[in-house]
């Protein structure tokens, strides 16, 4: 599957240009609120119709102006969970599952039986039950149930999780990773978190007023994405798990990480990302310290921000970790690239690939 | 009561009955688009559709005579076309009670369907449903407490309607002669006052039972919404 969008839509003031391909997998589009996020997908989704411009999945046209060309929502086969679910509340969870489903009935695409779906989203003891009683973390998921069972060639997700608690959030995000993974569908993906983006993306674009300023695979992307306070991502694997402190101890290109406990295996992928605020700098590795984790690099470069700061880009055995520090403490610590010095990590936030 | 008296009752409910089930398919396809259309002229259809209300009711039965009427221009093609007589006929009644209560109706279902969630309508349209199914399973159900509602209020109207009918078809027994126009006739007659109470009655009897009936079926609705 291939997305290609290049619109133009113009309303009120605003200004939407984008272009972009997404490849499969999970692509997520990420940028403040009011950057034109929601209205891109309502685009591809059938439900804007914009000034002018092409969408296509895979080479066949969903809109075209030039051409006259505008496929109705309803013959698109994109699925679309929104924010706030939208189950219809005069059906049964099971009712809500199967709307789309008879629709789609005949057709190709990924195939989604009702039963794989509860599996994969764990609902089947919702089924009886109805929209008002569901909390926030269900409508979702059958949200997304429903979404599958209409057999779409691309779900479109429209921050699923912005309307929830982060217990909720929780409990969900694996869902939409055996989607990713399991499923086959190509997802694209709205949001403006970076934990999201970080765990779930494979490629992000990244949306400021109404234009796309950056698109690439996430590892790339991600700390230019997080522009206000930087980071930057290391993969990693699970090496073992320290029933005593509770803790994970994780293998990564930069060294050896221990973080709080993973629910995962041993030798399972896992993406820390890591913020450049919560990085410190030290000439000489630093002994009886509180953080755990201190992981040895040299610097690749530094760049001054405009508030008396400085990004220092570290290059740890070839992964990369940003730190931000004062102009100040570059100055007195006489930091310049290729000096080798050692990052003391205060915090992760990990992320299972 | 006499015989005379339950043909009446009997052709009240008749018309009633029939004025109601035949303006609705109109009403619910009228107030969809004044609450979802937008064309040239809706506000013009909005005032004709309300003009009934607003008019003596003299007055609309005298217009359905002129253009319904056997001479008019629409009662006269009707007859000739399809054999479809108003005039004087039960089926005339019907259309004076169905026109009369046509701006309750449309009302009650309009906002109604103006309550219903867009949003809603655009979710089932990304799962596939042609805009034609999404108002058949999602705005219909959704809006069916108004359309019940809106019915009722027709029903009640058209029990009660009593201008527009004397001036359209006038008050024949056993053809044209319903509830209010026969408590009027009874009225106008020495010693028809006991007939006229009973009437009253019967009158009050089936209003109280129609609403009674609408409330109970909505609740029976939101109940089914709430645990089903």
């Amino acid at each position: 599957m291939s997305l290609e969008v290049d619109v133009d839509h113009r309303r009120g003031a605003f200004r939407l240009q984008a272009r972009f391909t997404a490849a499969p997998g999970l692509t997520a589009l990420f940028g403040r609120s009011g950057s034109g996020k929601t209205s891109l997908v309502n685009i591809v989704g059938g439900l804007i119709r914009p000034d002018r411009g092409r969408v296509a999945i895979d080479g066949q046209p969903l809109v075209d102006t030039d051409r006259g060309v505008f496929v109705p929502a309803h013959r698109r086969r994109i699925g679309y969970v929104f924010q706030d679910s939208r189950l219809f509340p005069h059906l049964s969870v099971r009712r809500n599952l199967l709307y789309g489903h008879w629709f789609a009935r005949g057709a190709g695409g990924a195939t989604a039986d009702l039963g794989t779906v509860i599996e994969l989203l764990g609902i089947g003891h919702l089924l009886d039950r109805h929209p008002d009683s569901l909390s926030g973390g269900e409508k979702q998921r059958v949200a997304i149930g429903r979404a599958l069972l209409a057999r779409p060639r691309l779900v479109l997700m429209d921050e699923p999780l912005a309307s929830l608690d982060e217990a909720r959030r929780a409990e969900i995000l694996p869902f939409i990773e055996r989607l990713r993974d399991e499923a086959g569908v190509p997802i694209l993906y709205v949001s403006h978190s970076v934990a999201e983006v970080a765990r779930l993306a494979t490629t992000v674009v990244i949306m400021a007023e109404g234009r796309i300023t950056a698109v690439g695979p996430v590892q790339d992307i991600l700390p230019m994405a997080d522009a206000a306070d930087g980071g930057a991502m290391l993969e990693a694997r699970i090496v073992r798990h320290d029933e005593r402190f509770q803790l994970s101890v994780l293998e990564s290109a930069a060294g050896e990480l221990q973080v709080p406990s993973l629910d995962a295996p041993v030798g399972a992928p896992v993406r820390a990302y890591i913020r450049a605020r919560d990085v410190m700098l030290s000439l000489q590795r630093p002994e009886d310290i509180s953080a755990l984790n201190v992981l040895a690099g040299r610097i690749a470069s530094i760049t001054p921000t405009a508030t008396a700061q400085a990004d220092i880009r570290l290059d740890c055995n070839g992964a990369i970790l940003m730190a931000r520090l004062t102009a100040k403490s570059v100055d007195r610590l006489a930091l310049v690239p290729g000096r080798p010095v050692y990052a003391v990590v205060k915090s992760v936030s990990f992320e299972r690939s | 009561m006499t015989p005379d008296e339950w043909t009446a009752v009997r052709l009240s409910l008749l018309i009633a009955t029939t004025a109601t089930l035949c303006s609705l398919p109109f009403g619910i396809a009228i107030a969809w688009l004044l609450a979802r259309g937008r064309f040239w002229g809706k506000s013009l259809l909005d005032t004709l559709v309300h003009l009934p209300l607003i008019l003596p009711p003299v007055v609309t039965g005298y217009l359905l005579l002129l253009s319904f009427g056997r001479r008019g221009p629409i009662g006269g093609f009707l007859a000739e076309e399809f054999g479809i007589v108003f005039s004087f006929r039960w089926t005339g009644a019907a259309l004076a009670c169905a026109v009369m209560g046509f701006p309750l109706l449309v009302r009650a279902v309009r906002l109604s369907i103006e309550a219903v969630d867009q949003r809603l309508e655009a979710a089932a349209g990304t799962l596939g449903a042609h805009p034609l199914w999404v108002f058949a399973t999602i705005t219909l159900p959704l809006c069916l407490p108004g359309i019940i509602a809106g019915a009722i209020l027709a029903f009640a109207k058209s029990m009660g309607e009593f201008g527009a009918t004397i001036t359209f078809v006038s008050n024949i027994p056993g053809e044209t002669q319903t509830l209010p126009t026969l408590i009027y006739t009874l009225t106008q007659v020495p010693g028809g006052d006991a007939a006229a109470m009973r009437l009253t009655l019967v009158s009050i009897a089936i209003s109280m039972l129609a609403l009674l009936g609408s409330e109970l079926l909505a609740k029976r609705i939101g109940a089914r919404r709430q645990t089903a």
